[in-house]
């Protein structure tokens, strides 16, 4: 069945991206990066699954399935303002940077 | 840069289309029952609701937003998997940085757009929209602004200011026309 | 072979689960664990979606939206609280 390999690739993806997110949260030295895990390649994990499940429901139903699209989209639109209120509020706090960041001189008081 | 809609009962008419969309896809039918239901709260919703916000600015090509849509796509699917390479290396080796980057656009509008889609694709995330401004006006003679981003694995700050700006900057400018 | 394979993205999205819990506990700044606590967010959504497709129902796709819906709105409104120290001015 060439649908449940296009299912298990997109599965086994979105899984391998989710995960890695997480490792990047645990592994990273400081606030700073570790943002960069969760706010992207969990989003492509969420994406992945999902368009896993849209294709499956759509081939074991007579019916087309589409709404998962709905969570995809709005994860893809939420992500980056998580992302922006988290790092505000790490800069409002004053947390510390990995030694030898560039430019930290570029952030202003607010 | 135009805010105001050519048809009156109509004022917002991607938010609409947009309403129209997320109501057939969460119900998950197209039945002719949905389909004007759905068209019914596409127009009255934003007719209620238009006032309660500031006037945003229309989107003016459609075709090249979606041009730009699926470019962005493409991207994040690449700067994912570059994120996560970087990831799965070693974190001895990575040279984070934060980068300024001068902005052209002036409203607010294009610039969360642009900020989104920075957060969203290669390896950075904005942090902060300077000068910071308490009020909602948007005047003519207002200072530069700059938004500070902050970037995983900083090769060239030249070379990617010029990316971000020529990339996704330039097409929001077209866009909005502003 | 799809069972399967459920089952292992099943596990994966478990470990990603207990890095975060890690993450989560040891900290080591309030926005470390708000982190956290919002890719958990999004991990339980994945875990709801293989759930429904392992017992063939579409049933539980409203339950992911609403997780997906609150994790946001709670995430941005411990960050203002963080900001500010008030969620509405």
């Amino acid at each position: 069945m060439i649908f449940e390999w296009i299912v298990s690739i997109l599965l086994l993806g979105g899984g391998i991206f989710i995960l890695i997110g997480s490792i990047g949260l645990n592994k990273m030295p400081d606030f700073f990066m570790r943002l960069h895990g969760p706010t992207k390649a969990t989003t492509l994990g969420m994406a992945g699954i999902l368009i896993a499940a849209m294709i499956y429901f759509s081939v074991t139903t007579d019916t087309i399935s589409v709404k998962e699209i709905l969570i995809s989209i709005f994860l893809l639109i939420t992500a980056p303002i998580t992302g922006y209120m988290l790092i505000k509020a790490a800069i409002h706090h004053k947390l510390d940077a990995k030694k030898g960041t560039k430019g930290l001189g570029k952030i202003e008081e607010d | 840069m135009r805010l105001e809609a050519k048809v009156s009962w109509l004022p917002t008419p991607f938010r609409s289309l947009l309403l129209f969309v997320v109501w057939l896809l969460l119900n998950n039918s197209a039945s002719v029952g949905h389909l004007i239901l759905a068209t019914i709260l596409a127009i009255f919703i934003p007719l209620l609701t238009f006032r309660f916000r500031e006037p945003q600015p229309l989107i003016l090509k459609p075709g090249l937003a979606l041009k730009h849509f699926l470019l962005v796509l493409y991207d994040i699917v690449i700067a994912n998997v570059q994120v996560s390479i970087l990831i799965l290396g070693s974190t001895k080796k990575l040279r984070p940085a934060f980068v300024k980057v001068p902005l052209d656009l002036s409203h607010e509008m294009p610039i969360t757009i642009l900020a989104s889609t920075v957060s969203l694709t290669p390896g950075t995330v904005s942090a902060e929209i300077y000068p910071i401004s308490e009020s909602i006006n948007n005047d003519v003679h207002e200072p530069q602004k700059y938004l500070l981003i902050h970037v995983l694995d900083l090769e060239d700050e030249e070379a990617l200011i010029k990316m971000i700006k020529q990339r996704y900057e330039a097409p929001l400018k077209e866009i909005f026309q502003c | 072979m799809l069972d399967t394979i459920i089952l292992i993205v099943f596990s994966m999205i478990g470990i990603a689960l207990i890095l975060n819990l890690w993450r989560l506990i040891v900290g080591p700044s309030v926005p470390d664990r708000i982190l956290a606590l919002d890719t958990m967010y999004i991990n339980t959504i994945a875990l709801i979606i293989l759930y429904g497709l392992q017992m063939d129902t579409s049933l539980y796709f409203e339950a992911a939206l609403l997780i997906a819906m609150l994790g946001f709105v709670s995430t941005v409104a411990v960050c203002k609280f963080l900001l500010r120290g008030d969620i509405i001015e």
